[in-house]
């Protein structure tokens, strides 16, 4: 049997004991510190786009973002100070100062993490200008639909596709704030040849960005599919 | 505020000698000012009713999916947002080409009873009662809700009570008070109504009934003090518009489109929600936001047509319901031709008249064992590219009108709001009112608050907002023929 080694750090003053290559996101989480994240998703590959789990390490001036930075021996981290708390609450509004988020409108209303987190911030208005762009709306399959005016680019719908679906038929194209989420070779969604329908996309993806016409988000959300999933195959 | 009415004024104003200016109107629903024009001898020319909101629903709804235009279009109005969803339900249900289950269309018209109760209790109450109670020259700082609860607080207290009954059907129904489009959806409704919240309405309903019988019987006799408004606010011939079912009965969810002229005769019925525009034109003018539909067989501006509860009374020949048919038969004699009523006053009449139908029609639905029904949606996708709802909110029609791709995204939006149906007849309504009763020599509160109450008569829904708290907001402004100001009075 192979022998897990321990690292042993310090997370907000608690002395806490993890087995090594942990993230600082899951270390915290499993002694019950939450921080906050839209684009980690437990049985999903890390990615650190949304900034916002930033957490402090004693010693180094920069950030690190919880999800993509495993533990050391003897880290001091800090997930909660109000250097931390304003830069996510600018995290958040730069979300949403960017395409339309008109959260009484929208199908998450309610189920929705971006939302979620602007309530539990304190977040009552964006600094920043809004865009307000135009983005397009794929409704051609059958019952999945992307608002891309909603999406803000975390890539769940695409790391489920590909690690946990295994077909890939999403992925980003173009760059900065013109990057958006297609299907196969920018095809539209109801002409897509790998898309297998399988929802997860829209089980996972944190805001209103993908769900399935007609049905509500308190039945479409089922944010630990991939977690699920990963468990179960472990077992086999 | 004051370069803003004169920057509002158009060229064609400049030929008066004066004008005085009612910004904003109070105690409606929305924003608007009065310009009520003057020749040299100081006689009203002219009045002319300007809403200054501007929404722009029709454009920024293009490219979104067909079924949120119940939760987009619905965000146009606070008080009357389940007659949008409504409407913009039945265009969505035309798109998809199906007809809902039965239960689904009694749950969707049991909401809409709701609606229409709560709106009529705040019109009445909250909006119009200060002015039939206190009286029209009465002191301002009283003649509003507040001094209505002070005077009358029982009164206060029905209204505020059968205003809550109207808005826990909307939410026992479904979900929410305002803006509850969660529930509605192309086909039908997304959850059917539970024994135990049917049974809850049912417990509220006798007193509710109570309230509305009190309250029309107190209107009646109140009614002979009112005999020269009664003659003077907008009392004036012109068409009547409103939905009526098979039977020509009184009708609010869904029916015939029917228009008739000022003798009673019909003369359009429209029975394909989809050829409306064959009988409703709509015109515009440059100095307000607000269409001008018109009677398109007679032209505009003469083909001006009403819509609201006079104009349902009108066109329908008869309620449904025991109560209501006893006060629509006693109602039908104020009318001269053919028992058509011309004056806007009597919209009050008309107003509580619907309640009572409403509470009645309540009734009737919850007593159904069929509301209990747990099939309330038939599912379907998009096969019509083009869907058109008509409801009647309790201002009056209410016309969607959608286009859209083989995605059902939305290429083209139409709305006719209740309120823009009477915008011909709100010009000639004020234009009466200020005749007979404004004189620019000895401006008194009591005149414009006259031209304010026909108005508020109508029960227009210019936005969201409700004007019937705070300080009365009244500016008078009077100019001489060089446009210099030369009188102003805040109220």
């Amino acid at each position: 049997m192979t022998e897990i080694s321990v690292v042993s750090l310090k997370i907000d003053g608690v002395q806490v004991s993890v087995p090594e290559g942990t993230t600082i996101l899951k270390a915290a989480k499993d002694n019950g510190i939450l921080i906050p994240t839209l684009c980690d998703l437990e049985g999903l590959t890390p990615y650190g786009g949304c900034r916002l789990c930033l957490v402090e390490v004693t010693g180094s001036p920069k950030l690190f973002t919880a999800c993509t930075t495993q533990v050391n021996p003897g880290m001091e981290v800090t997930t909660n100070s109000v250097r931390l708390k304003n830069y996510r609450k600018m995290a958040v509004q730069l979300l949403m100062s960017e395409r339309v988020h008109m959260c009484a409108v929208c199908v998450a209303n309610d189920h929705c993490e971006l939302q979620a987190l602007a309530n539990q911030l304190g977040v009552d208005h964006v600094s920043f200008e809004r865009h307000f762009t135009r983005e397009t709306i794929d409704s051609s399959h059958d019952f999945l639909v992307i608002d891309r005016n909603r999406c803000i680019l975390c890539t769940r719908c695409i790391r489920v596709c590909d690690k946990i679906e295994g077909v890939h038929t999403l992925d980003l194209k173009q760059r900065s704030k013109d990057t958006e989420v297609i299907m196969d070779l920018d095809e539209s969604w109801g002409d897509s040849c790998s898309c297998t329908g399988c929802r997860k996309c829209a089980k996972v993806c944190p805001v209103g960005a993908i769900y399935i016409e007609g049905e509500s988000a308190t039945q479409t959300k089922h944010r630990d599919v991939a977690e699920f999933i990963t468990e179960r195959r472990k077992r086999k | 505020m004051d370069n803003n009415n004169e920057n509002n004024s158009s060229s064609n104003d400049k030929v008066f000698e004066k004008k005085i200016v009612i910004n904003p109107v109070t105690r409606i629903e929305g924003h608007a000012q009065i310009d009520i024009l003057l020749n040299q001898d100081n006689t009203v020319r002219e009045a002319k009713f300007k809403v200054t909101d501007f929404r722009g629903f029709e454009k920024f709804t293009e490219g979104r999916p067909y079924y949120e235009m119940p939760a987009i279009t619905s965000r146009s109005c606070g008080i009357c947002p389940v007659s949008h969803i409504l409407a913009a339900t039945k265009a969505c249900d035309g798109i998809v080409g199906v007809k809902p289950p039965k239960t689904a269309v009694m749950l969707r018209r049991l909401m809409h009873m709701g609606q229409i109760i709560q709106s009529h209790a705040l019109n009445f109450f909250h909006l119009s009662s200060p002015d039939l109670l206190f009286g029209f020259d009465s002191d301002p700082a009283k003649r509003n809700v507040f001094g209505l609860i002070d005077a009358y607080p029982d009164l206060a207290v029905q209204g505020v009570k059968l205003r809550r009954f109207g808005q826990e059907i909307v939410e026992k129904v479904a979900g929410r008070r305002v803006h509850s489009s969660e529930w509605v959806q192309p086909g039908g409704v997304r959850w059917p109504l539970s024994r135990e919240r049917a049974d809850y309405l049912q417990s509220k309903l006798p007193e509710a009934l109570e309230i509305a019988k009190n309250t029309l019987s107190m209107f009646k006799q109140m009614l002979n003090s009112f005999n020269d408004e009664v003659e003077n606010f907008g009392n004036f011939p012109s068409y009547y518009m409103g939905l009526v079912n098979s039977e020509g009965g009184l009708e609010h969810y869904d029916g015939k489109l029917r228009i008739i002229d000022n003798e009673g005769r019909m003369v359009a019925e429209c029975t394909d929600p989809l050829k409306y525009q064959e009988y409703v034109g709509e015109a515009v003018e440059p100095y307000t936001f607000m269409k001008f539909p018109y009677f398109k067989k007679a032209g505009y501006p003469e083909g001006a047509y009403r819509v609201g509860p006079l104009a349902r009374l009108n066109v329908a020949s008869h309620c449904g319901t025991p109560l209501a048919d006893e006060e629509f038969r006693e109602f039908k004699k104020l009318g001269k031709n053919g028992g058509v009523v011309e004056s806007t006053f009597h919209y009050h009449y008309a107003r509580l008249i619907e309640t009572l139908f409403c509470i009645e029609t309540t009734k009737k639905l919850l007593e159904d064992p069929e509301i209990l029904s747990e099939h309330v949606v038939s599912r379907a996708m998009v096969n019509n590219y083009e869907g058109v709802g008509i409801a009647e909110a309790p201002r009056g029609t209410l016309i969607h009108h959608y286009k859209v791709d083989n995605q059902g995204r939305i290429t083209w939006n139409n709305m006719i709001i209740a309120t823009e149906h009477n915008n011909i007849a709100y010009n000639k309504a004020i234009t009466q009112v200020a005749k007979k009763y404004v004189k620019a020599q000895q401006l008194q509160e009591g005149m414009l608050n006259r031209v304010e109450a026909v108005i508020r008569a109508f029960d227009p829904c210019l936005s969201c907002a409700t004007h019937a708290v705070g300080q009365m907001a009244l500016i008078i402004k009077l100019f001489d023929n060089k446009g210099t100001l030369i009188d102003r009075q805040v109220r």
